[in-house]
């Protein structure tokens, strides 16, 4: 007889093995759907405001331009709408003062400052993240010889990323915009001040709302993230090139900086820029420290005037925007508008940085 | 050369090794043999300060001399110790850099720049470890290219580089087929000419071939050191004759 002895048997533990199999594949099917629908609205709802049909096909005037309150008005039976400058122009020309018409803030122009506020936030917070990340993962992981301190030191920076963006906002409001010292020619006698001597004080007044406030406050908030990121890089690189530097006679910065380091960099590089891109998207800590409902493309020349701004940022637009009460069809525009070049310039920032690390793991392998 | 008093090291809480007593001549090839875990990597290690690295580890008692210097003294750099004492590693460890940046290394962390001197040293030290007619038309591609035993002795190269007195090498064949294996003992007794070497082995007959002396070490304790041949053929120890000959370890 030539029964096949590896039939099918129908078992009660193949019915659960397909069942969980199923429950597996459900849950990742599931959030990837989420993922789509949420971009899927955003290209569908914000693409209307972004490109055009007719050549160039992108709507420039949305990226170039500041924001402007919209005009809508009835105009000899025709319906107008028109942004703040055309409006004024039209009735100068026109010679109609008393012309009746609803106003949509933000809703007319473009999103330019915004744009360029959000990337030097990004630029800034990032540098100083990378500066105060590296360092702190290169002591940690090169030079701290364990013991309480440095445990201590992880559970803080564990801590830290648990920490809600909205506290992070506040606390760059009380030390960055009301306390960090300012150092000036004069002894402002309403806040505390320290003479630094040669006719300088160093007044506690505070950097006030500012791009530098921004800066440290999502630098702070970026942080965990970029400690994390290094340290993990660092552990990546083979312990036999430590030894063998120190071994040849090396300090242990030498070896750090010609044998650990350059190894190590492709991956703080963009693990850090992926932190720092997501914590750019933060609203909360943008909004106390760095942003303006309401201000023109970077005007300020010199660079204290330049890291002394307040600036215009895209989540914050986003958020300004969505939370004009009643909704309707103009603002609505602006914001799937502004969400669709946020995305765009956040995964933009993305790739980047994934293929930055493609190449320079190319140059160095072991 | 080195002489090791009374040494008691310790990771931790525990003892890795227990009231060694040697001396290591120079210009000679001292091996050093033993199961794993017998802890001649440990004292190998002692000799360049390499266990500094490891967290929690400890000299309880004894000293280290070299040149009639304690290593662990105050005044001594350890820096310049390491200029003195080089060290082959177990896997052999190139830099992914050029085969020309590998050797030139060590003289740069000292702040030689001269061009036409480092080119005179990488050459002289590539020639020392026989390594030279092999490489020198691509000295400018990464080390990554050569095979494990010219990796190795690129390692070599790169420790005598920087003129030490002293190499210690810590199974530095483990890694290699018999022939690469061959042309490194061949090279060692080239450099003990000019150095002092302390090789630690797991291999029996390579201690046999390429050592003058030979130490033995069990559960952290030197049980026996002389002139090799008379460690392989005439051990005063029962251990060492039963280690030697197979019967354990």
């Amino acid at each position: 007889m030539n029964r096949n002895p590896f039939a099918h048997k129908s078992s009660g533990s193949q019915w659960v093995e397909r069942l969980v199999f199923g429950l597996f594949r459900a849950g990742t099917y599931l959030i990837l759907a989420c993922a789509l629908a949420v971009f899927a609205t955003i290209f569908w709802k914000g693409g209307g405001t972004v490109f055009q049909k007719a050549a160039p096909y992108v709507n420039w005037q949305f990226l170039s331009q500041s924001p402007e309150t919209l005009y809508v008005f009835q105009h000899e039976g025709i319906k107008m709408e028109l942004g703040d400058r055309e409006f004024r122009a039209f009735k100068k020309e026109r010679g109609l003062d008393a012309i009746k018409a609803d106003t949509y803030a933000h809703s007319a122009g473009g999103i330019w400052p915004c744009i360029q506020g959000t990337f030097w936030l990004v630029v800034g917070s990032m540098t100083i993240a990378l500066f105060l990340g590296v360092s702190s993962a290169v002591y940690l992981s090169e030079y701290s010889h364990g013991g309480q301190l440095v445990g201590l030191i992880r559970l803080a920076i564990l801590n830290l990323a648990g920490v809600p963006s909205i506290v992070f906002g506040l606390f760059g409001l009380g030390l960055f915009v009301h306390f960090m010292p300012v150092l000036a020619g004069v002894d402002d006698p309403s806040v505390p001040s320290l003479p630094v001597g040669f006719g300088y004080w160093l007044n506690f007044s505070g950097w006030g709302v500012c791009l530098a406030s921004g800066w440290f406050t999502l630098a702070l908030m970026a942080l965990p993230v970029v400690i994390a990121a290094s340290e993990e890089s660092l552990r990546a690189v083979p312990k036999g090139f430590r030894e063998a530097s120190l071994a040849l006679g090396a300090t242990q910065w030498q070896a750090i900086r010609t044998n650990v380091l350059p190894y190590a960099l492709p991956g703080m590089l963009t693990s850090s820029i992926l932190g720092v891109a997501r914590v750019a998207g933060e609203t909360a800590p943008v909004m106390f420290t760095a942003a303006y409902v309401m201000r023109d493309a970077g005007g300020s020349s010199g660079l204290f005037n330049f890291i002394g701004q307040g600036v215009m940022a895209l989540p914050y637009h986003i958020y300004v925007v969505s939370s004009k009460i009643p909704q309707n069809q103009y603002t609505e525009r602006v914001q799937y508008g502004t969400a669709l070049v946020f995305l765009i310039l956040v995964s933009g920032i993305a790739t980047t940085s994934i293929l930055l690390r493609t190449r320079m793991r190319k140059r160095y392998r072991w | 050369m080195i002489a090791v008093e009374k040494l008691d090291f310790f990771y931790g809480a525990s003892q890795a090794l227990h009231g060694i007593d040697l001396r290591i001549p120079e210009n000679r090839v001292t091996a050093f043999i033993g199961p794993s875990g017998c802890g001649k990597s440990t004292l190998l290690r002692c000799f360049n300060r390499m266990n500094d690295l490891i967290d929690g580890t400890r000299i309880g008692s004894g000293r280290i001399l070299i040149q009639g210097v304690d290593i662990h003294d105050p005044d001594v750099d350890v820096i310049s110790l390491r200029r003195q004492v080089g060290m082959v590693f177990q896997k052999s460890n190139p830099f992914p850099k050029s085969i020309f940046e590998n050797i030139a290394y060590g003289l740069e962390v000292q702040g030689v720049k001269n061009r036409r001197r480092l080119e005179e040293v990488v050459e002289k030290s590539l020639r020392g470890a026989a390594l030279w007619e092999e490489v020198k038309d691509r000295l400018h591609t990464s080390a990554l290219g050569l095979s494990g035993g010219q990796q190795q002795r690129l390692c070599i190269a790169r420790a005598i580089a920087v003129e030490p007195r002293i190499i210690l090498m810590d199974e530095p064949c483990s890694a290699l087929d018999p022939i690469a294996t061959a042309k490194v003992e061949e090279l060692i007794h080239e450099l003990k000419r000019s150095y002092t070497i302390v090789i630690v082995t797991h291999n029996m007959q390579q201690a046999g071939r390429c050592s003058d002396l030979t130490a033995f070490f069990y559960l952290g304790r030197l049980v026996e050191m002389g002139r090799t041949e008379k460690i392989f053929t005439n051990p005063v120890q029962t251990q060492t004759e039963d280690y030697i000959s197979g019967r354990f370890g």
